[in-house]
């Protein structure tokens, strides 16, 4: 549809033009400088310091200036009124959240590659494509989990706050179900209730932590096959949550 | 701002809703529960990594990486043996917290009443003397976990000369008000299991001479104990009593 592939480009567009990527060089830069410096630093294992210490880095900050921009340029938008304008076109909303979301997929892309840059002289060929792969795998979920929470909430600061609690939750979610059933005691009702609530909160959200390890970096790197439940995951939790993004979306009265 | 009604939604959107969630909630019901086990303890990060974590709240910090380290080794359901765990790393988990927080009695009610109370003499051992080590930094606040190890070197170990240590400690290094007299006797009754009573009576009547026991109902019993300690020394020069000392 010739819609999506314009706001597609458009939302491209926005972020050169907000010198995105231009932050994502500097921060690339800045990222390689530490790196730089942290092996000075380093007594012992400093390549393997190097590169924990950059993909992590990385990985934060494109997490961060992709929910930033995406929120930030989707409530612009609607403050200009310009979700109105491309909403009385003759095509379907789903049309609009697509076309916004192929523009931030590409952008996501760009921006993983961008990361994975700095890594290439500390890193495994092989790990780190599998590393880059799935960084965009976790950026596209945290573009769509932007996008749903930009819509429901149409304010930058409950929508970030929502999308920065998703994000450290989901990554952060199975070392808390481990210490959730880990009780000195025989567990009381309050320990099973609460057990019961982490167990329920787990289902729902994407397992991120299994995503973008920086184990793989080290080493020899791990197969393909690793991949396998990262795109799955990924091409499920996309459709779980752009469907509940376009539920919000048809049922707004502009 | 007012809302449309469900039925302005595409049924194609509702379906698509409805098989995400069903399929994400599949998906994850049926992958293993993440379990941690006893190899997969790392090594403790450096004191100051801990500290830049931290974000300038340690105790924070300490609180949620003693949860992080009991996850560790009591898991529900497979309950994974504290003596799996590979004690090196554990003893300098347990350091690192406190250094985070000092004033934390966690790690050592861990140190003294779980990870010492597993059945391997060597691990036990271990961990008796990081409780020792870090008793000495701060007795008056510490001495309850030594206690403890003084009665597990003296009823599991059976190495009354390492409980006396450790008592001796207790009576030397803690001062303050809120010790009991019972921490500081330990010393009297391990002295009397190792059959050095003349050693026993001697430390009686210098605490009964030194005039720091108010209370009359401890003075009672102290004033008992020295009288049978007394009888036992008397028994003991008529040949009546063994001498044998017990290790």
């Amino acid at each position: 549809m010739p819609i999506v592939a314009s706001l597609a480009r458009a939302a491209l567009l926005e972020a050169v033009r907000n010198r995105l990527l231009w932050l994502a060089v500097v921060v690339v830069v800045i990222a390689f400088g530490l790196a730089q410096f942290l092996n000075q630093v380093a007594i012992t294992e400093s390549r393997e310091i190097q590169t924990a210490l950059l993909a992590a880095a990385l990985r934060v900050a494109a997490v961060f200036m992709v929910a930033v921009f995406v929120i930030t340029s989707m409530v612009r938008e609607s403050s200009d009124k310009v979700t109105e304008l491309l909403l009385s076109l003759p095509v379907p909303r789903s049309a609009y959240f697509f076309g916004k979301f192929a523009g931030y997929a590409m952008l996501v892309s760009i921006l993983a590659v961008l990361s994975a840059l700095p890594l290439a002289p500390f890193a495994n060929f092989q790990g780190l494509v599998l590393w880059t792969v799935s960084l965009v795998c976790e950026l596209l979920i945290v573009t769509a989990m932007s996008l749903f929470c930009v819509l429901s909430f149409a304010q930058v600061v409950p929508a970030f706050a929502v999308v920065a609690g998703f994000y450290l939750l989901s990554r952060s979610m199975a070392a808390m179900q481990i210490i959730a059933g880990a009780a000195l005691q025989d567990p009381t009702l309050t320990d099973r209730v609460v057990n019961a609530v982490v167990e329920l909160i787990a289902l729902l959200l994407p397992a991120l932590d299994g995503m973008t390890q920086t184990t793989w970096l080290l080493g020899s790197g791990p197969g393909v096959s690793t991949l396998g439940p990262v795109v799955g995951q990924t091409a499920l939790y996309l459709v779980l949550i752009c469907s509940a993004a376009l539920f919000d979306l048809y049922r707004k009265n502009f | 701002m007012s809302q449309r009604p469900i039925a302005a939604v595409p049924r194609g959107v509702l379906a698509l809703l409805a098989l995400g969630l069903a399929a994400q909630i599949a998906l994850k019901a049926s992958a293993p529960p993440p379990r941690a086990t006893a190899e997969d303890l790392p090594p403790a990060p450096s004191i100051a990594a801990l500290r830049l974590a931290s974000f300038g709240d340690p105790v924070a910090l300490a609180k949620a990486l003693m949860l992080y380290l009991q996850a560790f080794d009591y898991q529900s359901g497979s309950k994974v043996p504290y003596r799996d765990l590979d004690y090196g790393r554990l003893e300098a988990w347990l350091a690192r917290i406190l250094e985070l927080d000092p004033r934390g009695q966690y790690p050592l009610l861990a140190a003294s009443r779980l990870y010492a109370e597993v059945p391997v003499e060597a691990k036990q051992r271990r961990m008796l003397e990081f409780v020792y080590r870090q008793f000495l930094l701060d007795p008056d606040r510490r001495w309850p976990w030594l206690a403890h190890a003084t009665a597990i070197a003296k009823h599991r170990l059976h190495d009354l000369p390492l409980a006396l240590r450790y008592a001796q400690a207790i009576q030397r290094y803690a001062v303050a008000d809120n010790v009991p007299l019972w921490a500081k006797q330990m010393e009297i009754f391990i002295l009397e299991d190792m059959n050095e009573l003349e050693t026993a009576r001697l430390i009686i009547g210098g605490y009964l001479q030194s005039g720091t026991i108010k209370d009359p109902a401890e003075l009672r019993f102290l004033d008992e104990r020295l009288k049978q300690l007394e009888a036992r020394t008397a028994r003991r020069a008529q040949g009546k009593e063994p001498m044998e000392s017990v290790r």
